[in-house]
């Protein structure tokens, strides 16, 4: 059994990315994808609803995880793939990462893991706390594949990530796969992404071009594998799951210091040097005394 | 005798043992006291070395076991999980009259008991629940405070929207205490937040929650006892020492003290604190505020007694200062009688004190009046100015130790060889194994008062009942056999 995770920036795109690529290898493979998000979003288009019900959902209702059955909680979808969501707090009160631990943990101890070839969990956001480092610590998810796109924020993001995949890397041998670019059509993204994964010490397994007809997959609650299988969006995650399965190439990141990512914004022009800041504050100031 | 330099010598031969880190911080919280020291000369109030036994305890143990939950009929909940409230459930003996579970609460205990579901979603329902049961089961209790524990620092609960709304549901106050035990370095901060709450959520509203006992007049004696927990009754020989000198003592903040005494405080001509080091914030909120004085006295032994009465004698008039000879002078041939029973018994006994923020300093000069001799004393949270005060209390050659690490104290005693140690129940076994008699100073091992004239009978009894004991000259180590 492999276990892979998807990390990235809120709002990269990785539930869709996620699930579209399980989708593409779930022919071939028996597979569980655990969402680790309160929002609760990274099953819905492999179960065709809005959102399932989730494990800490189910567990505040009865009083504990110890009073839930795991058929009530872990689903089939699309292909037989099994769905399960951990859940967790309304914004703004709890400890979303504890609940991430206490989901995983109800999982293992009711042998959810067990006649599986892959298990993919899909993480919120950025690794904020403790809590959203559980899917990369010992025993959980062996291969990272960080969803990243040409904007500062997701390489800053995956840079953070990398570095929480290096604290891990040695204890509980967790390593990371490589970077998925879902396009954001930014200038030179291809490039800047492999720039950027070259300093990671890992690769761009694969870059995801933009495509509107995902957004009608999203419409319909279903990939676009489902919805579009002859589509060429629908070859590109075929691919990348494709990509995903062959991968050999796992590597322990080198996550890079504030000032080098900077630096390599600045080359690819989509962060001015030093020179140009200092610019274009004087022209401001020349502008507010005139 | 031991000289300053010998002792010196000895706590330098302490402080080998430990990594050279540990050694030079340590060293700066260890010393002796040289002749005529206005100062200690003690680093205190930092972080405890890593890997060292440490005596003490967190911000919420200050909070809720010291300042808040000697406040009788108030409910005091500890908000976590539940080992907090229960390893913290009547363990300091602050006596009360009342009727338990009716009108007051004093050795009940109430938590939130969180479960796995409140860390993950939050655990402030399940405290406003709490409060409205509460309100059913004991409708008699005068309000509620809400004492944090760790993780409801972590999750974020807003226990003071909890508190807003329930306070003005039931129309009593309720008392968030944000005292999670990670704050700090020791249980002084949770006695600084709690001593602010008071000033922020319930002197504000004093005069509303004030309920004027019947025909009470504002009078020139009307004073406060802060600070004084009424552990084994220490309080009540207080009070009647205050009473008997003339004063009226309109509060007992909080041993043995109510929630109305409690909002009665900014009526008093002046705040007698005993325990500076846990609520001298709030005299000096007090003095700012509604400029009442406030006085730290000692009524540990006679001489301390008769001390600490002629200084608050002397801030009233000259009724009061006759009353208060008086006093001291009815009580003498008593004294005498005890000092007669006892000294002979205890003379130039050696004693060895580790407590909390007061004690170190204040009992020094009880176990003077029998003849014993303090050779060293420390704090476990004490701060600079504890410190500075206790310079008036030692003399020359006392060895100071600050927060005392388990180790310090056993080789600091096996060099020192005392006759005595008085200290904590997390020291007692490993002396009395030792076969060192040992007194507890937290709790008064289960006895006291120790405070006043009545106290002090009972403090030399107890301290010749240690040293005299004849079962210490029995035991043997297996080795020594």
């Amino acid at each position: 059994m492999r276990q892979i995770a998807f990390y990235g920036k809120g709002g990269i795109g990785k539930s869709t990315t996620s699930q579209n690529t399980i989708a593409g290898m779930a022919d071939r493979q028996r597979i569980m994808i655990v969402g680790c998000d309160p929002k609760a979003d990274s099953t819905r288009l492999m179960l065709h609803s809005k959102a399932q019900t989730t494990i800490l959902h189910l567990a505040a209702e009865r009083g504990a995880v110890e009073d839930l059955e795991l058929e009530e909680v872990l689903l089939t979808g699309y292909k037989d793939v099994k769905c399960v969501e951990s859940g967790g707090p309304e914004p703004g009160v709890g400890c979303a990462g504890r609940g991430i631990i206490t989901a995983i943990n109800f999982l293992e101890e009711e042998g959810a893991y067990e006649d599986l070839d892959f298990v993919s969990y899909d993480v919120l956001g950025d690794v904020v706390c403790g809590g959203f480092a559980m899917p990369i610590r010992e025993g959980k998810a062996q291969e990272i594949y960080i969803v990243c796109s040409g904007e500062m924020m997701a390489m800053y993001a995956a840079n953070n990530i990398a570095r929480g995949i290096l604290k891990y890397a040695h204890s509980g041998g967790v390593r990371l796969g490589g970077l998925i670019c879902n396009s954001r059509n930014v200038d030179q993204e291809v490039e800047l992404i492999e720039a950027l994964a070259a300093k990671l010490n890992t690769k761009m397994i694969h870059f995801v071009p933009r495509d509107n007809i995902v957004q009608h997959a999203e419409l319909r609650r279903m990939t676009v594998i489902e919805y579009a299988p002859e589509s060429n969006q629908a070859e590109e995650y075929r691919t990348l799951a494709q990509k995903i399965e062959d991968n050999k190439d796992l590597t322990i990141p080198t996550p890079i210091t504030m000032d080098e990512l900077e630096e390599l914004l600045v080359e690819f022009g989509l962060l001015n040097g030093d020179e140009e800041y200092q610019k274009a504050l004087e022209a401001d100031k020349a502008a507010a005394t005139v | 005798m031991a000289t300053v330099e010998d002792r010196k010598a000895l706590v330098q031969e302490v402080l080998e043992a430990y990594p050279a880190k540990a050694k030079k911080s340590r060293s700066k919280h260890l010393n002796v006291t040289e002749a005529d020291a206005s100062d200690c000369g003690v680093k205190s109030n930092k972080k405890s070395v890593p890997g060292v036994m440490t005596t003490r305890g967190c911000a919420y143990a200050g909070a809720k076991g010291v300042v808040w939950g000697p406040v009788k009929d108030m409910i005091h909940i500890s908000h976590g999980p539940v080992g907090c409230g229960y390893y913290s459930w009547s363990g300091r003996r602050n006596y009360y009259i009342g009727t338990t579970g009716v009108d007051t609460f004093g050795t009940m205990q109430f938590t939130s008991d969180f479960q796995e579901r409140d860390i993950v979603f939050g655990g402030d329902k399940k405290l406003d629940k709490l409060i409205d049961e509460l309100e059913v089961l004991f409708p008699l209790s005068k309000g509620t405070t809400i004492e944090s524990e760790c993780p409801v620092g972590l999750i974020g609960d807003d226990i003071e929207a909890v508190a807003r709304k329930q306070a003005k549901k039931t129309g009593k106050p309720v008392v968030p205490v944000r005292c999670e035990g990670f704050r700090g370095v020791s249980q002084s901060l949770g006695h600084h937040i709690a001593n602010d709450t008071v000033r922020d959520w319930v002197l504000p509203k004093a005069d509303e929650y004030r309920q004027l006992p019947e025909g009470y007049e504002p009078g020139p004696y009307d004073v406060n006892i802060i600070g004084d927990y009424n552990i084994g009754g220490d309080a009540w020989p207080s009070r009647l020492l205050l009473e008997a000198i003339g004063l009226r003592v309109i509060c007992q903040f909080s041993g043995d003290g109510t929630f109305n005494e409690v909002v009665m405080t900014p009526l008093a001509k002046m705040n007698l604190i005993h325990c500076y080091r846990s609520m001298n914030y709030i005299c000096r909120f007090m003095e700012e505020k509604y400029q009442i004085p406030w006085l730290e006295y000692n009524f540990f032994g006679p001489t301390q007694i008769a001390k600490s009465l002629r200084k608050i004698a002397a801030q009233f008039d000259e009724t009061i200062q006759a009353k208060a000879e008086e006093v001291i002078a009815s009580f003498q041939p008593r004294m005498d009688a005890i000092l007669d029973k006892y000294r002979a018994r205890l003379e130039g006994k050696e004693v060895m004190m580790m407590v909390g923020g007061l004690r170190p300093r204040h009992v020094v000069p009880a176990f003077e009046d029998l003849g014993m001799k303090v050779i060293g004393t420390g704090y476990e949270f004490g701060h600079g100015d504890d410190y500075k005060r206790t310079a008036d209390y030692v003399g020359e050659g006392t060895v100071i130790y600050d927060d005392v690490s388990g180790f310090e104290f056993e080789e600091l005693a096996k060099k020192m060889k005392p006759d005595l140690i008085a200290a904590g129940i997390k020291e007692k076994y490993v002396f009395q194994k030792m076969a060192l008699p040992f007194r507890q100073m937290h709790s008064w091992d289960y006895s006291g008062p120790y405070h006043g004239y009545e106290g002090f009978e009972v403090f030399a009894r107890d301290m010749d009942m240690a040293i005299n004991n004849p079962t210490w000259s029995l035991v043997n180590a297996p080795w020594a056999e």
